[in-house]
């Protein structure tokens, strides 16, 4: 019962201030047209609402955050939805389908021999949809065995080539940069960013990295001897890859938060 | 029929994409197969619409737990939806571009799903700052190898790496931390990455072919 009237209390401090917002918000407008100002004034209050609903799940789950949760679920499958039909239906699929179609939609239209064969993702795209009925629900397998034969089939050359072949043949490096003898190297060593030392270690750290790296993914002879020492290795570069992507995603989610409080403190209160 | 139907499409399609590698007059057929796969996909958007609106439209109805949440989906769904399909607002009516400056979509695109994206994402920065301190405490080599690299990429990024070790000689200048961050994006990070890229390609490789063969069926689902 108290936590109901807290609530109610609650929400009615969030929509007062809501609404002073708007107003000031409102108030202080660019345009000359007051529906804008008005309509821009409340998107404004609406985006710091959500910003702060979301944020309040660091203290715990509450009905603002769910709100707001419920709200991103919606208008991001509208927004997906909305976005791949003037993107891939209207843009890709009207013009190379029907001529009429394309002045409708304001698209130029491609005259092609084969225009018919457009029409055989739209009736696989069809069938798919008959998921949503139970009884004819097995059909979409059809529309499924598309997708996945056409990823196989492009996905089987595509990583052969780029991820497989041209990833081993960049990993073939020189392992001594502008060698002119070992006089010379030693009568020249540093530690400079560019110097030579610094390209024939990076060479030989790629060379022997992703040796071991790939010893460490084969599983067929157990890890022991040289070979172990081989993994132990790979398991250590490896580690020092996710310690790298683990640091850029930490400056990711960062520069978003500062990026959220940059809005609230600059965008909406002006003290920035 | 149900099995038979999907294994013969998928095996002809897939078979078709790797013998026009070597057909160049077929080449196009690589292009036209992955805009037939973007158009299926938005008919997936659309199924997942449409199983959006059955699952909430259900627990409205019911009136079971949290039900007005779900009304909260669905005027999203919907008023997102509407907005775009039919390009409301949008300066340039239908011809327009549907991201126009303007248009009631791109308003609600920049004042609702863009802060509510960026604030769950800025949202997770706390968590993995908390999961890292009780993850990566530096309890064997392996965890310290990592939280180094890690703590040297953060530091290397950021105007105090700079400020800690500026005062190093050019002659150890792959010591100051902005440029050791770099040489370990350069060096051992790409030897690890090229290590993953390397044991992914021939895991899809193996696995295209699995599915090419009829070796690989489980995308049938177990019934029938």
């Amino acid at each position: 019962m108290t936590s109901k009237i807290a609530m109610r209390i609650l929400t009615a401090i969030v929509a007062l201030i809501f609404l002073v917002s708007w107003i000031t918000r409102s108030g202080s407008g660019m345009s000359d047209s007051a529906f804008t100002n008005v309509r821009d004034g409340f998107l404004i209050t609406f985006a710091v609402f959500l910003t702060l609903s979301i944020f309040s799940f660091l203290y715990r789950d509450n009905p603002f955050y769910k709100f707001a949760e419920s709200l991103y679920v919606g208008i991001s499958a509208g927004y997906w939805m909305s976005y791949g039909f003037w993107s891939t239906i209207v843009g890709n699929f009207v013009p190379r389908a029907s001529r009429s179609l394309s002045e409708f939609f304001h698209v130029p239209y491609q005259e092609r021999a084969d225009h018919i064969l457009i029409y055989i993702p739209i009736i696989f795209g069809l069938i798919l949809l008959t998921r949503l009925l139970p009884k004819i629900g097995w059909l979409s397998r059809w529309s499924l065995a598309f997708i996945i034969g056409a990823t196989a089939g492009l996905n089987l050359t595509r990583y052969l080539r780029s991820d497989f072949i041209s990833q081993v043949s960049n990993s073939f490096i020189p392992l001594f940069v502008d060698w002119k003898g070992a006089g010379d190297f030693v009568s020249h060593i540093s530690l400079a960013a560019d110097g030579q030392f610094i390209a024939i270690l990076s060479n030989w750290v790629i060379f022997v990295g992703v040796m071991c790296g790939l010893v460490y993914f084969f599983f067929s002879k157990e890890h022991k001897g040289a070979f172990g020492v081989a993994s132990r290795i790979g398991i250590w570069i490896l580690m020092i890859t996710f310690g790298a992507s683990f640091g850029y995603t930490v400056m990711g989610r960062i520069s978003l938060l500062v990026g959220r409080i940059t809005f609230l403190f600059g965008d909406w209160l002006n003290i920035l | 029929m149900k099995r038979q139907i999907p294994m013969l499409i998928l095996s002809a399609v897939g078979t078709l994409l790797v013998v026009s590698v070597f057909i160049p007059s077929a080449r196009h057929w690589q292009e036209d197969a992955s805009l037939y796969f973007d158009i299926i996909a938005v008919f997936a958007f659309f199924l997942g619409g449409g199983n959006l609106i059955r699952v909430h439209a259900e627990k409205v109805s019911r009136k079971s737990a949290g039900w007005i949440y779900s009304v909260v989906t669905l005027l999203g769904f919907g008023i997102m939806l509407v907005t775009g399909l039919f390009k409301i607002g949008n300066p340039n009516g239908i011809a327009g571009d549907i991201s126009q400056a303007g248009s009631y979509f791109q308003l609600l695109f920049q004042y609702v799903m863009s802060p509510l994206n960026s604030t769950m994402y800025a949202l997770l920065a706390f968590y993995v700052a908390s999961a890292s301190y009780r993850a990566f405490r530096a309890k064997n080599t392996e965890a310290t190898i990592l939280l180094v690299a890690a703590f040297v990429i953060l530091l290397g990024r950021t105007a105090l790496g700079v400020l800690l070790t500026n005062w190093i000689p050019a002659q150890f200048s792959v010591l100051q931390v902005p440029n050791l961050a770099i040489w370990i994006m350069n060096a051992p990070n790409l030897a690890g990455q090229r290590a993953i890229m390397i044991g992914i390609s021939l895991g899809v490789i193996s696995m295209s072919l699995r599915l090419l063969l009829g070796i690989e069926r489980s995308y049938l689902g177990g019934d029938n």
